[in-house]
């Protein structure tokens, strides 16, 4: 069967750890890896791995676009640089799928609005964070139910699955997730926190969602509705499990649902506990396919991008 | 003890009433309150004081409970009340942002503790050289420095010089460190860290261990202090300051309060303030014992009631978990799992 020739765009975690998703994929074949240090050990395994490989950046790939028959690219890199690369890329209609907080695109949780991009079959894409993936389904599934006013998350995350990328611009992490809280989530107001935990052995990821409730909570509907909506996130990333709650309570700000989840991961390229690396790659994984699959059944078509 | 090798050293106080002491009143302090406090340790002498809500910039949330006031609103007021005195805020990164701290300059905060978890400093770069930018006196502050060795502190205390910190802070958060982990710890910042950069240490009271924890940082370098007046602050408090100021009045260092105005202070404002007697109880005694974030235990206190496991058993179970400032969320979700595990609660799930 056809499959979708892909490029992966930085060689870091979230670039290593996409090339074993896409592998599996029945529709997705990743060919190139982007990097810019000749000597990076991301480089290095997507050589191994049977990729072909540029230290020279996005400039390194173009060339090999049309010939390689490119039409969805994965950009792992930072936030400054996105949208100089996405412009490059749509320019010769290759789509754009951004792992970083540049957000210039629709921003994308799978199995809240995924169908919706893919059927205006949007030329860029962005993931928000892996706190956004991991909690936005959940507030979600409350607010698919009834009106929340407020939606607050804290992401726990182990120290060791935390890029030097992420580390140094927390601030963008925050606003980023705080906006696609409100954005997709459907939050009136959304507020994100993020620790960074280095205990041994690591921790898995955990996410605390909170969610204050316009009117008393309809406590069954809510708790079927994240019941349902676990279950769809599980189909691309299986250790997305609830450990307690929904709990309700009234506090002095309102009506309160707390939902206390885990991310293991599948230990592709960092051990399961690095869920938030997975909950990230799986959903980008996912959105590519979703473009794919419309693209083999010649549902939609890509199309470039002129330069503005 | 009569004169000291410590005679003439000149230590600057810094009071934590009106932002640790926000954790001891679960976050509910007036900005009539502030202003009455704030004007007190001014008056008294104190050169800096810490003025936000408990965990901070950003810190009005579900996880870490809301001020009945924003941080500008007490800002702005403290800084209209105060001649002398120098106002700080606190700035933890994932939490608080470059944003709010900007709002806070504006409202009048001139110090900034930029905190992160102790082997963590690497996410504070942005935060460091933004509040440089500003002008203001910069701190990188290593939060529950028990959790790393003292070549590790050294480590991220480097970084944080580099990054434009011009004081490093060894914060005992969970009042777990006894004199000698100080010591260890304070001596090898001074030996990485340029002459010039400072070093200061944040005690907590829970195991007794504040003035001479405080001591023992100021022999091995420190010329900073974190302290509250009558020790209003999270867990069993932070090191009393005027108890501090007047060991160090008996050892002839330099502080330049006013030892009785503060001893006043915390008879006739502080301690009437209190909604419980901050001291060395079983579950503050716990904290320090087992190493656990001292502001857990307010929360750990709450779960315990609600769910029937005792606050001990819980904070232990965190300690052991190696769960860190932050993490109020998973109190509740260990003591819910706990529960479960007891036959106490049904597994809905």
């Amino acid at each position: 069967m056809k499959k979708i020739r892909c490029a992966l765009i930085g060689s870091g975690n979230i670039g290593t750890d996409l090339i074993y998703k896409i592998q599996r994929s029945p529709v997705l074949e990743p060919v190139w890896m982007v990097g810019i240090d000749p000597e990076s050990e991301g480089l290095k395994r997507a050589r191994e791995m049977g990729l072909k490989t540029t230290a020279d950046g996005v400039d390194g790939l173009l060339p090999h676009v049309v010939e390689d028959d490119i039409q969805i690219a994965f950009d792992a890199t930072s936030a400054y640089v996105h949208a100089e690369n996405s412009r490059r890329l749509n320019e010769l209609g290759v789509m754009m799928i951004d792992l970083t907080p540049a957000a210039i695109g629709p921003l994308c949780v799978p199995p809240v609005n995924l169908r919706e991009h893919a059927d205006k079959v949007e030329m860029n894409v962005n993931m928000i964070s892996c706190a956004g993936q991991a909690t936005i389904p959940i507030v979600n599934a409350v607010a698919r139910v009834q009106s929340v006013d407020y939606a607050e998350i804290i992401a726990s995350l182990s120290s060791k699955s935390v890029g030097p990328g992420t580390r140094a611009n927390l601030d963008e992490f925050t606003y980023t997730t705080s906006n696609a809280l409100e954005k997709v989530g459907g939050a009136k107001k959304g507020k994100a926190l993020a620790i960074i935990n280095p205990a041994e052995p690591p921790m898995i990821m955990r996410n605390t969602v909170y969610c204050l409730t316009e009117e008393a909570p309809d406590q069954p509907a809510i708790i079927e509705s994240v019941s349902a909506m676990i279950g769809e996130v599980q189909k691309y990333v299986p250790g997305y499990r609830l450990v307690n709650g929904p709990v309700f309570d009234e506090v002095p700000q309102g009506h309160r649902v707390a939902v206390y989840m885990e991310v293991a991961g599948l230990g592709d390229y960092l051990p399961t506990y690095a869920g938030n690396l997975d909950i990230m790659t799986a959903a980008a994984c996912r959105t590519a396919e979703m473009f794919a699959e419309e693209i083999l059944a010649g549902k939609i078509q890509l199309k470039a991008v002129e330069a503005a | 003890m009569g004169d000291s090798n410590l005679k003439g050293r000149k230590v600057v106080l810094h009071d934590m009433c009106l932002r640790d002491g926000m954790h001891a009143k679960r976050e509910q302090i007036s900005v009539a309150q502030m202003v009455k406090v704030a004007t007190a340790l001014d008056e008294a002498g104190v050169p800096y004081i810490q003025v936000t809500h408990g965990a901070g910039m950003g810190g009005n949330s579900l996880q870490h409970g809301f001020a009945p006031h924003s941080n500008e609103e007490y800002i702005s007021a403290v800084a209209a009340a105060v001649k002398q005195t120098r106002i700080s805020v606190l700035l933890l990164p994932g939490l608080g942002t470059m944003r709010e701290l900007k709002s806070a300059f504006d409202c009048g905060a001139r110090s900034v503790h930029v905190a992160t978890h102790c082997t963590e400093a690497d996410t504070a770069p942005q935060h460091i050289a933004f509040a440089r930018e500003l002008g203001m006196d910069t701190t990188g502050f290593l939060m529950m420095a028990h959790l790393n060795d003292a070549r590790g502190i050294a480590e991220q205390g480097k970084l944080m010089e580099r990054y434009g910190a011009q004081t490093v802070y060894v914060t005992d958060s969970a009042g777990y460190m006894l004199p000698q982990d100080v010591t260890e710890r304070i001596s090898a910042l001074r030996d990485v860290l340029e002459p010039e950069t400072e070093i200061g240490f944040h005690g907590h009271h829970n195991m007794g261990m504040g003035i001479a924890n405080s001591i023992a940082a100021v022999e091995a370098g420190a010329s900073r202090i974190d302290a509250s007046v009558a020790g209003l602050g999270a867990g069993a408090g932070n090191t009393p300051l005027e108890v501090f100021a007047a060991v160090c009045d008996r050892m002839g260092i330099e502080t330049g309060v006013d030892l009785f105005k503060l001893m006043d202070m915390a008879e006739d404002v502080i301690v009437p303030m209190m909604d419980h007697m901050v001291r060395i109880d079983r579950d503050s005694l716990t904290l320090g014992f087992a190493g656990v974030y001292s502001t857990f235990l307010l929360h750990a206190k709450r779960a315990a009631e609600r769910f029937g496991v005792p606050a001990r058993d819980v904070l232990v179970e965190l300690g052991r978990k190696k769960m860190i400032g932050g993490q109020e969320d998973m109190i509740i979700d260990t003591a819910m799992t706990m529960a479960k595990q007891r036959g106490l609660l049904e597994d809905a799930a």
